[in-house]
């Protein structure tokens, strides 16, 4: 890259850094990652390498040539609470209120793969999300929305085909053919045994389950986004930003091996695999993670694997804002906190944002602090003028310094996580596990000594805080779902039923795809639980090596 | 607070009425090396039988702990009672610990059959072995059929371990390359059984036959140590290590080696109970005694001060509460 | 011999960050924790505190079940005669919710936010002798 600074100007500058007074108060200047940050970048920190332009391999500065002059984002809020039918309430108000896209949160028994009366959902039915036990919820959750209308995301892992083939049978029901459901399921299981802990069978069984749905998908449902490999929940576990980046890629990869294993072909798959990252209130460095992303899959998936279809090189991601941002403490901040997180996606183009609400810290968002966070997406979209050039930070000489230190970083990783031999085994020796444990441990000891400062919790703190209006879930209303699966199965054609089961049981030991007998297990109202326990008699269940 | 005899009183209540209670209190006795260990003993007597006491040692990531919950699970199967006891290191740096090995092995958690225990190896000198042959010993005592002593193989607390089990398994798992560094710890030459895991993985094949050749280069045994391959994680080869531990029972039996042990055990036990005990009374008569202390600082040596503390102190050197002081 | 405390995940949530964070602060305080896991029942934390002679139960939950959880593991150690063992714990816990369970007899409950030497003081307060700092 040309220098362009006058001559001898660059030494004059230094001299005037090292001997001029500076702040003094301790506190860390690197990232909140921990990569260091220089005072100043300049033009040669940039490499020399061809000026890149948007929609132009390998997309560091977007996938579209358009930008958001094309088409804003996707303003996503993830949401569910309680039943299905106070949830397919607040669906109709998101969507009056100029959502563009569903989003469902299900309840931590959902989530684990079990049913409402389980002893162990006891007090978790419908706290986190919504209860979902059978097609029964399913139907009542999109009661009077067209589902061949809008997208919907389900933030499902372990039982993500199960929960598939129930939206899957409410199409069916409404009319919609399955090529016109469009949509996106997480479904991505290696980041649980990683990070969020919520796997249920181990990770081979697993794997296979996410191809069969990729396969079964790419088949019968083409518009359906298979897998969203996330990143969210590595960084809210404590990871880094790089580490976030590079288990997150190195994921995908692995699912990309293991449909190629599969003998499918790399562009019947991979334009449908998507990203799912974290907006962490370092500005510069999300940025940065966002735009080296694009960039390393772009270069893997054309160079090391070979894709023709540049749809399969080009990376899509939905980001939300990092929760762990949040604080209790003074939470009106939180709001202030989201927006910036929120606009480093959109500099980092970002196809989909969900922005946390202010109380996520305390409960789920009440009906005003879930506009809240919609409308400072509307406001950015719409007031700040960010969306009207496309990039805006490419050619900064800190972006682009920091975007090549992020894929150096990735790089770094994906050789040792190679070394171990690939991401199963170094999840079985809990590599990522321990990365993570001691990035998280060393934030929050620089927390604890002051290196670092999070408003209002350790500097700037209130003595009396007013307390905010937080959404209380009924909890009369887990009786109310108890007894509802109950009666479905009372009700359902038992006969049918059982026989779907007995298949759904012979198909796990053998090597067909399962999709098709999960669905018609889900057609004959057979439960969440009832299916997961099937698979899990063939299969098994995990435990972790403990990593502290 | 309770008198130290009340506190005594009830733990040994406890303990007789079958209280897990009263076991992981009298543990803790032992564990912190209460003056109150040799009362506990003594009131419980010998032990009504003698269960067998596995050894499973192995480097971090071996499976180790997998292993000892599959072989809990086969136990129990066959209707035996089982107690573990999971020793790790405690840091050096600060005496805390973390201990995971409960995760383990959750599915027992809940059976009255399983007794679970971790033990911080804290470093003193002999101490993790005094303590963890009385831990072991108070675990015979409440009855268990089984006991299984886990242990990290990373320094020297496994050797001191292997001391007081029947039947020590080294666990080893193919891609670590811990081959050598077993053999610098000594851990060869404990092994009366060598267990390779997770034996699905690549690389297992030349694990086996490292330890084979090591095996090869050593002096002639009358036990040679068999090798068995498991995958802890499906439960697969541990009845083949159940068989072996029994094949190595019959061989302790059939050559007199098992007594020869278990005297050697008794003989290291005394021994080393006499070493804690002058230890942490001389400790106390060399701070408060001036005259010793002018004597080491004079001769700038410890050998006569020690011969004298040990001539002269004599019986003052036992603990405390004499035996006649038995608690009812 | 150092304090020891049973730290375990109960309720069905898999965020196992804060539990991990404050079990290694313990450690470098000189305690000996000992983790039992994810998705531990009020049960299963209450037979491990027992056979493990612990002096100290930490909770952490992140999944809202807390009114229900946790209150179970206060009832369970009375059922099993071992009320005597402190119960505290961390997590997405409202302010009401913790005057509530400190009623029940909880000992403390640290919400987000809160740090680590906070929980360290606490337990060296509690227990004077076995929480020592080191030397």
């Amino acid at each position: 890259m040309k220098v362009r600074y006058k001559a001898g100007s660059k030494a004059e500058w230094q001299e005037a850094f090292a001997t001029s007074a500076k702040r003094d108060d301790g506190i860390e200047t690197s990232t909140i990652s921990g990569i260091p940050v220089k005072p100043l970048y300049t033009s040669e920190d940039l490499d020399d390498g061809e000026e890149e332009l948007p929609g132009e391999f390998p997309y560091t500065r977007g996938v579209h040539p358009t930008g958001y002059r094309g088409r804003l984002w996707t303003m996503r809020q993830f949401s569910g609470f309680s039943t299905a039918v106070e949830t397919n309430r607040r669906y109709h108000y998101l969507l009056k209120n100029g959502q563009t896209g569903l989003s469902v949160a299900f309840d931590m028994p959902t989530l684990m793969g079990q049913d409402s009366d389980a002893p162990t959902s006891r007090g978790e039915v419908g706290h986190c999300g919504v209860a979902v036990d059978s097609l029964a919820d399913m139907e009542t959750l999109f009661e009077g929305i067209p589902v061949g209308e809008i997208t919907t995301s389900m933030t499902i892992n372990s039982p993500a085909a199960i929960l598939l083939a129930m939206y899957l049978a409410v199409a069916e029901k409404q009319g919609v053919a399955f090529n016109q459901v469009g949509g996106t399921l997480q479904n991505d299981i290696l980041k649980e045994y990683i990070a969020q802990k919520e796997y249920i069978f181990p990770p081979e069984p697993s794997m296979r389950l996410v191809v069969d749905s990729i396969q079964y998908c790419a088949a019968e449902v083409p518009k359906w986004n298979t897998v969203s490999i996330s990143g969210y929940h590595i960084r809210e576990a404590g990871s880094t930003a790089a580490q976030e980046l590079a288990f997150t890629l190195a994921d995908g990869f692995a699912y990309v091996d293991a449909c190629l294993e599969r003998g499918m072909k790399i562009d019947d798959f991979a334009p449908r695999l998507s990203f799912f990252f974290d907006a962490h209130i370092d500005f510069f460095e999300e940025i940065a993670k966002f735009r080296a992303a694009r960039r390393i899959w772009a270069r893997h998936l054309r160079e090391r694997y070979g894709a023709q279809d540049p749809r399969s090189w080009k990376l899509r991601f939905h980001t939300q804002t990092a929760g762990v941002s949040l604080t209790a403490q003074q939470p009106e901040l939180n709001i202030a906190r989201t927006a910036l997180e929120a606009l480093s996606a959109v500099l980092g183009g970002t196809n989909s944002l969900h922005t946390n609400a202010m109380d996520e810290v305390l409960a789920l968002p009440t009906d005003k602090t879930a506009r809240i966070a919609l409308r400072t997406q509307q406001l950015i979209a719409y007031e700040t003028g960010a969306a009207s050039t496309i990039d805006p930070l490419g050619g900064s000489y800190f972006v682009e310094a920091l975007t090549q230190e992020m894929e150096d970083q990735a790089e770094a990783y994906f050789k040792k996580i190679d070394a171990i031999g690939g991401v199963i085994p170094a999840i079985e020796r809990g590599f990522f596990q321990k990365e993570i444990a001691d990035a998280a441990y060393r934030y929050q000891s620089e927390l604890e000594s002051k290196r670092r400062i999070m408003v209002g919790v350790n500097e700037f703190e209130v003595e009396d805080e007013d307390e905010l209006e937080i959404l209380r879930i009924d909890r009369s209303k887990e009786q109310g779902q108890v007894e509802r699966v109950r009666e479905v199965r009372a009700r359902r054609d038992s006969a049918r039923w059982s026989k779907t089961m007995t298949q759904l049981g012979k198909a796990a030991n053998s090597t067909d795809n399962l999709m098709p007998y999960i669905l018609d297990a889900v057609r004959a109202y057979a439960t969440e639980g009832e299916i997961m326990g099937k698979l899990v008699e063939a299969w098994g269940l995990y435990t972790e090596e403990a990593v502290i | 607070m309770p008198t130290a005899d009340g506190h005594l009183a009830r733990v040994l209540a406890d303990f007789r009425a079958g209280k897990v209670r009263g076991l992981a209190r009298a543990i803790t006795l032992v564990e912190r090396r209460d003056p109150l260990t040799r009362q506990l003993f003594e009131a419980l007597g010998p032990p009504a039988k003698s269960p067998l006491v596995i050894g499973l040692t192995g480097s971090p990531g071996t499976g180790k702990s997998t292993l000892g919950d599959a072989i809990v699970a086969l136990s129990r199967k066959a209707g035996l009672s089982v107690a573990v006891l999971a020793v790790d290191p405690n840091s050096p740096f600060t005496g805390g610990a973390v201990f995971g090995d409960r995760i383990r092995m959750q599915r027992h958690a809940l059976d009255p059959g399983v007794y679970i225990r971790s033990m911080g190896a804290r470093g003193h000198l002999g101490g993790l072995s005094v303590a963890s042959r009385e831990a072991v010993r108070l675990l015979a005592a409440y009855g268990f059929d089984l006991i299984i002593l886990e242990t990290v193989g990373v320094g020297q607390s496994e050797l001191e371990v292997a001391g007081i089990a029947d039947t020590t398994v080294v666990v080893m798992a193919p891609g670590l390359g811990d081959g050598v560094q077993m053999i610098k710890a000594g851990i060869m030459e404990i092994a009366d059984i060598f267990v390779v895991n997770k034996a699905d993985l690549p690389g297992y094949e030349r694990t086996m036959q490292e330890i084979r050749s090591m095996q090869n280069m050593g002096p002639k045994l009358a036990w040679k140590p068999p090798i068995v391959a498991t995958v802890a994680a499906r439960g697969e080869g541990v009845a083949e290590l159940k068989q072996a531990v029994e094949r190595h029972q019959a061989h302790l039996a059939a050559s007199g080696e098992g007594k020869e042990r278990r005297r050697r055990r008794l003989e290291e036990e005394a021994a080393d109970l006499v070493a804690e005990w002058s230890r942490v009374a001389a400790r106390k008569l060399v701070q408060e005694d001036p005259k010793l202390r002018r004597r080491l600082e004079n001769e700038q040596a410890p050998y006569g001060v020690a011969e004298a503390i040990l001539k002269e102190q004599g019986a003052r050197l036992v603990p405390g509460v004499s035996s006649k002081e038995k608690p009812k | 011999m150092p304090l020891r405390i049973v730290m375990a995940k109960v309720g069905l949530d898999g965020h196992d960050r804060g539990v991990k964070v404050v079990a290694r602060a313990l450690r470098d305080a000189g305690f000996e924790v000992i983790y039992t896991g994810l998705r531990q029942t009020p049960e299963m934390v209450v037979d491990a505190a027992i056979q493990e002679d612990a002096q100290v139960i930490g909770l952490s939950l992140h999944s809202g079940a807390h009114m229900t959880l946790i209150p179970a593991v206060v009832d369970e150690l009375k059922r099993k005669g071992a009320e005597d063992i402190m119960v505290f714990g961390g997590g997405i816990i409202p302010e009401e919710d913790i005057v509530e369970l400190k009623r029940l007899g909880v000992a403390e409950i640290f919400p987000p936010g809160s740090g680590l030497q906070q929980i360290v003081d606490f337990l060296r307060e509690r227990f004077p002798e076995e929480a020592a700092a080191p030397a």
